[in-house]
Order: structure tokens, then sequence, then C-alpha cells
């Protein structure tokens, strides 16, 4: 009964969000703030961890292939494909939900405590359509960037750890990159960015939006709205790997 | 004008307005006052639209407020302004973007108009030359005021204040009072201040409306809160030992 009611209130608010903006410029300009914040704020850590992740993938498929028949080039197409296809896209939004979404609730979950949101409707702006309609807008523009480099480096990552730790040649790692390439896996990659930028930031839009009480309830609602981003990020990982595989 | 008539709010089981019906008259500075829980601020936010009544209803110039349209609503919201027990300022903005803000979002005017308005609005609070401070950078009494001159920015009808001397020392208090005074006479708007400030009920209560227990149980002005017999009222502004006494003495 609780999740229908809070699911309802997320809809309530999703639906407030697409009224007319009372000046589309000041919205745009909010907008640019938050591709600014989400984007270029967020930029070291995925690059960082896409590095690893990579770097990870290769060397453990390189183990694994050890004493097989297997062709050392698959090496290179396993951390094409993977990346791609599951790694880069998930992996970054989950840390994404941990980084930008805890801060988005502790941000609107701020204003909301300090009657910052009151002060806004008193003067006649629509809350949910100044502050949640440019984050999510942001997210669905930036975050498909935040994968596409995060899947490159990652794939420079795997290079690297693959030929530096001797696992893997050169030429082998970089015929595996290019071997039965499929464009279609880049656009569900682009499709589960896109997803999972809605969900990441509406969620902790509506957890901070909502939120009551002191900096307990505050901490808690930036910690909800991390657990449920990630929840649904990874069940939608698996709706959308269903319908499109 | 604003008039309240027969508003009833309840959360739950708990009722916390029993029908209050009360007018809060232009040119004027209208006080709500009671003890803490007395349902002062529920008054205020319904007053503002922030909050809806379970019964009753709110006129602003004999618009009945529920039952207009949101564009409507929306056509009154913007002659409203409002101070926040806690100013409410956007810490991320200075002084001079906090109250350039609504006229960011509802105006075409020129950035030349804006920033005559915004230096206008800080003239009248006496805050000229803090355009391009952060509301962390100044005082409590100052972002007050701040918050003062965002809500007269657009030149609203309607001032709601709420705690307008809440976390202030006494001078300050009188400053802000007095501020409040003057922009509600020099503009002739109706302002509802929300306050237990025992100096505001005597220095600023053109009008005063205690409640108690979420009813209204007594309706006056400054001049009338000493002789008034009504118990209530006398054990809310005589509540400190201290003023117990000095009643005392002034009986005598």
């Amino acid at each position: 009964m609780t999740l229908l009611y809070e699911f309802g209130k997320y809809l309530k608010l999703l639906g407030a969000m697409f009224r007319k903006p009372e000046k589309f410029s000041m919205y745009w300009k909010e907008t640019l703030r938050q591709m600014n914040d989400i984007g270029v704020g967020s930029l070291s850590i995925i690059g960082l961890i896409a590095l690893f992740i990579g770097a990870v993938t290769s060397v453990q498929f390189a183990y694994q292939l050890q004493g097989s028949f297997i062709p050392a080039y698959y090496i290179g197409y396993i951390v094409r494909d993977s990346t791609i296809i599951e790694l880069a896209p998930t992996i970054s939004c989950l840390v994404l939900a941990g980084k930008v979404g805890s801060n988005i609730a502790a941000e609107i979950g701020g204003m909301r405590q300090k009657e910052q949101i009151d002060a806004l409707e008193i003067m006649g702006v629509n809350t949910a359509g100044f502050l949640v309609l440019p984050k999510v807008l942001a997210a669905i523009v930036v975050v498909p960037m935040l994968v596409i480099i995060s899947a490159g480096i990652s794939m420079i990552g795997g290079y690297l750890a693959g030929v530096l730790s001797g696992l893997v040649k050169p030429t082998d790692f970089l015929t595996g990159l290019t071997y039965f390439y499929e464009p279609y896996y880049v656009f569900m990659m682009l499709v589960k960015a896109v997803v999972f930028g809605f969900i990441l930031t509406s969620v902790s839009c509506y957890k901070g939006f909502y939120v009551t009480g002191g900096s307990i309830e505050l901490g808690r609602a930036s910690t909800q709205a991390v657990v449920y981003s990630n929840i649904l990020i990874v069940f939608a990982d698996y709706v959308i790997a269903l319908i499109l595989t | 004008m604003i008039r309240v008539e027969e508003i009833k709010k309840s959360f739950g089981e708990q009722e916390v307005l029993k029908g209050i019906s009360v007018t809060f008259e232009q040119g004027k500075t209208n006080l709500i006052i009671g003890r803490s829980g007395a349902g002062k601020t529920v008054m205020l936010k319904i007053l503002v639209g922030l909050l809806n009544p379970t019964a009753g209803a709110v006129y602003y110039d004999d618009l009945n407020f529920s039952t207009l349209s949101v564009k409507e609503k929306k056509k009154i919201r913007m002659q409203v302004g409002m101070l926040f027990q806690g100013s409410a300022l956007f810490d991320s903005m200075t002084v001079e973007e906090n109250i350039r803000f609504p006229l960011d979002m509802f105006t075409n005017d020129t950035k030349l108009e804006k920033e005559n308005r915004v230096n206008h609005c800080l003239e009248r609070v006496e805050l000229e030359g803090s355009n391009k401070k952060y509301p962390g950078e100044i005082s409590g009494g100052m972002q007050k005021r701040v918050g003062i001159a965002r809500s007269i920015v657009m030149n609203p009808k309607y001032l709601f204040c709420d705690e307008p001397n809440s976390g202030l020392d006494p001078k300050t208090s009188i400053l802000i009072d007095e501020l409040i005074r003057k922009i509600t006479i020099d503009n002739n708007i109706t302002t509802v201040i929300n306050t237990h400030d025992m100096n505001s009920v005597m220095e600023i209560g053109d009008n005063i409306a205690l409640l108690y227990h979420g009813e209204l149980a007594w309706v006056g002005n400054k001049d009338e809160v000493l002789d008034s017999p009504s118990e209530t009222l006398q054990d809310f502004i005589f509540a400190s030992p201290f003023l117990q006494r000095l009643r005392k003495a002034y009986n005598q």
C-alpha cells in the first residue's frame, strides 16, 4: 500500500514537472548549470572507474582464456562488448546514482527544509518544473555522453592492462576490438544511459522534494535516493535486456 | 483586504484550526499572535495557499482563493510577497540575484530596469552596497532585510511575514518591525504578520488576532491590549514573571 502511495506521489511529481515553464530562458539557464554539475562534475570519477573496469575485465578474461584454444584476440572482443552492452552504462550510472543522486536529494531536501521551495511556490513558480525538469533533462543529455566516454576509457584501460601485463599482444587486442562489431549494441548502451539517467535524477529529486523533518530525515532521504535509484537501475537494466535482445 | 471565513484545518484526527473568521485590513499591519502550537503557522500557510483548508474560505479582495483556477491563483500569487522565518534566501545566489529572481522569472524588464528596481529595494531596507554578498556572508538581521527586499520587489498587494523577529536581538527586531510598518503604509498594502513578539504586538499591532488552541480567542488592536478583560490574552501577553510584576505595577 505504501509502495503504491509512493509511486502515485512520484508520478504526480513527474506530471507537475511538465507544466508550461514560467520563462524558458530561466529553465534553459538552470538546465545548462545542471549539465555542468552532472556532466563535467562527474567526468573524473567516471573516467577513473571506467579505466579500472576495463583493466579488470581484460586481465580476468586473459586469465580465463589461458591454456584454452580460444584465440587471444577474443580478449579485446569481450572487453569491447561487455563494456558497451553492460559495464559502461550500468556501472557508470550506479556510480552516478551515488554521486549525483545523493547530491540532488540533499540539495532539494535542504531547500525544502529551509523553506526555499515554499518561497518559490508563493512567488508563483512551478517548483516541480523548475527544480526537477532541468535536472532530468540535463541527465538525459549528459549521462549518455558520460557513458560513451566511459566505454572508450574502459577499452583503453583493457588495452593497457592486457598489453602492459603481457597477457595479450597489442595487435591481438586491437583485432578483437574490431572483430564482429555490432552497432546495435551501441544503441542498446545509449537506451540504457537515457533510461538510467532519467531514473537516477527523478528518483533523487522525488526523495529530496518530499523530505520532512530535520537533518536525520535529510540524510535518510539522501541514502534512500541512492538505494532506490540503484535498485531501479538494475531492474530497468534487466527489462531493457529482455526487450532489446 | 483579506477575509477569512470559518477556516477549519485538520491533520488526521487532530483539528488544528476550529472555524476561524477574521478580516485583515489594507494599509494596516495585521498580527496573528498565539502560543506555540496555537495554529498560527498553519493559518498563515492557508492564507498564502501553501495548505488547503479542510473547510471555509479565504477571500483576497472578495475573490475566493480556493475556487480560483490555477491561472487565476498564479495571478494572485504574483501580488503576494512573503518573508519567511529563516528568510529562505537561495544560498547559491548573491543578495542581488536573490532579490532579482522574481523579476527574472516573471517580467520582461531590461537588465537596467531590473538593476534599478533591485537597488531601490535595497535602499528601502537600508542595505545599499550589499549587492554582491552571499546570504552566508551577512548577519541574520541583514538576511531578514534581504528577505523583505525580495518580498517587495514585485510591488505586492499582500505581504505575509512569518515570525519576522525570531532569532534577532531586540534592537534589530524593532528595526524590522518599523521597516515592515513603513512599507505597509507607504505602499498601502495588506500585511499579515505571524508573531509572538510582545514588542511587535504593542508597537505595530494595528489589528491583532489571538489564536488559542485553534480558536480565535480575541480580536482587537494594540491600544486595547492592556485594558482587555480577556484572560487568555492577558495570560499570553504577561506570560513571564517579570511582565506580571510590570502589569501589577501598571495597574497600581
